[in-house]
């Protein structure tokens, strides 16, 4: 998601996560069972909207709604969306049944709750919705840049060990009392794609996964991942891979002529990046605490 | 005491960026402790014309939403003494400042610097008001020419009235009045408004008048303020006007078109 914003946002929320599950990795007799099963079970990611609620008995809540809607009806028809009620004040009444019902006259339909109370649980239970357990990080998630004035250096430490206090990100905030009908799988990671150059000024920020631009990326122009960043042209901007401290994120790029080059908050600017290695392809990547910038094999021969 | 100069011009392009680059480095050769600030967010200059543009990582927006500290995102210039930039997000647009973000920094830079020069960008709005809300001077950049010279005279009367010191109904910020790109030759031909008319409409003090000189693009594409480069007119133009400033009585030079004839302009260099 890019810092210019865009109306109709989705977020990755692993619906199934059942890979593994069925039957133990020890019992092969299971497994075999299991291989003629006369159907499969696999886990899959999908893009859901998530309706935070905050304040459901706005009367101008279900028409403020329908107008988003009616942007792009096609894309809302039948659309199931998930619910997340942490920012419904302590105490104030939701009536899910009601809410639901009336989701469903606008076309959305609920099919989970994120988190939740175990009220509220109880009630989405009994509408045959899913419980989703709140993914890590939920709200940084969303949309990480707008409006919150945090910035990408957060992220930055530097190398000296001067890096200010709040360098890495700050913890994820405390977890909605998550059902986790079933234990946790490592987060599922998806690529964001920009099939465009990048230019001065523009920033973009991979949440949660690796960042692939295909293209060139200006000077000013910066990238930020909480996983690694894939450059098909040539990086003249700041690329910051591992912004929540990923130490295991790479940067790759066709040519490498950055202004900075970070990973989980150690950098190098431009001025300390050898002649040897500018303008030609490379990979930078961590190892024991220091920033090492290597060209790729194919370029060495 | 520190001083607070905003360099300023409501129009674009008119050489505020050079002008800035060229008077901080003037005044650190001068043994002034000097910060050279940039306050176009999102159209970041001033590091290139300083040459730094390799060696930034933090900026003035990190230092104003507390993400660095102040010392992290100073540059040092590695030409000259007591010269320092403090570069602007390439990234952020103008609301990333704040009054009171702006203010707050600029106290704690009083403290280590003898002048922190502002350089503001284009325009009348809310980069250019934080620009120089907080001003003790103003340098007003005027190109000789009608459109220039009209949007100086609407700076100066944003500065009279939106400054810290208007509001405040302290002593007025004091105004200096620098032309750039004067090209003698062209006002001789009367293509160009003559000092005396851009004087008579806007009515300040004048500071300097700075040639137009094919000296300055190249600094520009080299990262070397152009008041270095002591054989061209114009870092010549520079120095004196720092001169001026700090209360020196230069006069004026390179107004008169040179002359064309070899030894007439052999006589002229070593009169």
């Amino acid at each position: 998601m890019n810092a210019d914003g865009d109306g109709r946002r989705g977020r990755a929320v692993p619906l199934c996560r059942m890979r593994g599950q069925v039957g133990s990795d020890t019992d092969m007799s299971n497994q075999v069972a299991f291989r003629d099963a006369p159907f499969q079970l696999r886990g899959s990611t999908f893009t859901m909207m998530v309706l935070k609620v905050s304040d459901p008995h706005n009367p101008n809540f279900f028409p403020v709604l329908s107008g988003k809607i009616a942007q792009a009806p096609n894309f809302f028809r039948n659309a199931g969306v998930v619910l997340d009620l942490d920012d419904l004040p302590a105490g104030m009444p939701f009536d899910m049944d009601a809410f639901c019902k009336l989701l469903k006259n606008l076309g959305l339909m609920a099919v989970g709750l994120l988190g939740g109370t175990k009220q509220q649980q109880d009630a989405a239970l009994a509408r045959g919705m899913a419980l989703i357990a709140a993914p890590r990080g939920k709200v940084e998630l969303f949309d990480p840049l707008a409006g919150t004035g945090r910035s990408p250096a957060q992220g930055l430490a530097n190398v000296q060990g001067q890096g200010q206090p709040q360098a890495q990100a700050a913890p994820n905030p405390a977890p909605a009392p998550a059902p986790a009908p079933m234990p946790e799988p490592a987060p599922q990671r998806s690529a964001m794609v920009i099939a465009e150059n990048v230019r001065s000024g523009r920033q973009i920020y991979a949440p949660g996964g690796d960042l692939v631009v295909i293209g060139s990326v200006s000077p000013g122009a910066e990238l930020l991942a909480d996983g690694s960043i894939h450059v098909y042209g040539a990086l003249r901007g700041r690329a910051l891979a591992g912004v929540s401290g990923d130490q295991g994120a790479r940067i790759f790029c066709q040519s490498l002529d950055a202004e900075l080059v970070s990973i989980a908050g150690l950098y190098r600017v431009s001025e300390d990046i050898g002649k040897d290695i500018r303008r030609r392809q490379v990979q930078i990547y961590l190892n024991n605490g220091y920033l090492h910038i290597d060209p790729l094999a194919t370029n060495v021969a | 005491m520190a001083k607070i100069i905003t360099m300023t011009s409501g129009k674009g392009g008119v050489g505020k960026t050079t002008s800035s680059a060229a008077f901080g480095t003037g005044l650190a050769l001068r043994g002034f402790k000097t910060c050279i600030i940039d306050f176009d967010v999102g159209l970041r200059n001033l590091d290139l014309i300083m040459g730094c543009e390799r060696r930034v990582v933090f900026d003035f927006i990190n230092v104003i939403n507390g993400e660095a500290r102040l010392s992290q995102a100073l540059i040092k210039d590695k030409r000259v003494e007591n010269l320092y930039i403090l570069p602007t997000s390439q990234t952020r647009d103008k609301d990333a400042l704040t009054q009171e973000g702006v203010g707050k920094i600029l106290d704690e830079l009083k403290k280590e610097f003898d002048y922190i020069l502002c350089d503001s960008p284009a325009g009348i709005e809310k980069g250019a008001l934080m620009a120089l809300y907080w001003a003790d001077h103003a340098i007003i950049v005027t190109n000789p020419e009608v459109s220039s010279v009209r949007d100086s005279d609407r700076i100066l009367g944003v500065i009279q009235a939106k400054s810290r010191r208007a509001e405040q109904g302290l002593e007025p910020v004091k105004e200096h009045l620098l032309v750039t790109r004067y090209d003698p030759d062209r006002v001789e031909k009367g293509e160009m408004l003559k000092v005396e008319d851009v004087l008579e409409i806007l009515a300040i003090p004048l500071l300097g008048i700075i040639p137009e000189s094919p000296a300055v693009l190249k600094a520009s594409n080299v990262g070397m303020p152009v008041v270095l480069d002591d054989k061209s007119n114009a870092g010549l133009a520079y120095a004196d006007a720092v001169g001026r400033f700090l209360g020196e009585t230069i006069e004026h030079r390179f107004i008169k078109p040179e002359k064309k004839g070899f030894l007439d302009r052999l006589l002229r260099r070593t009169a």
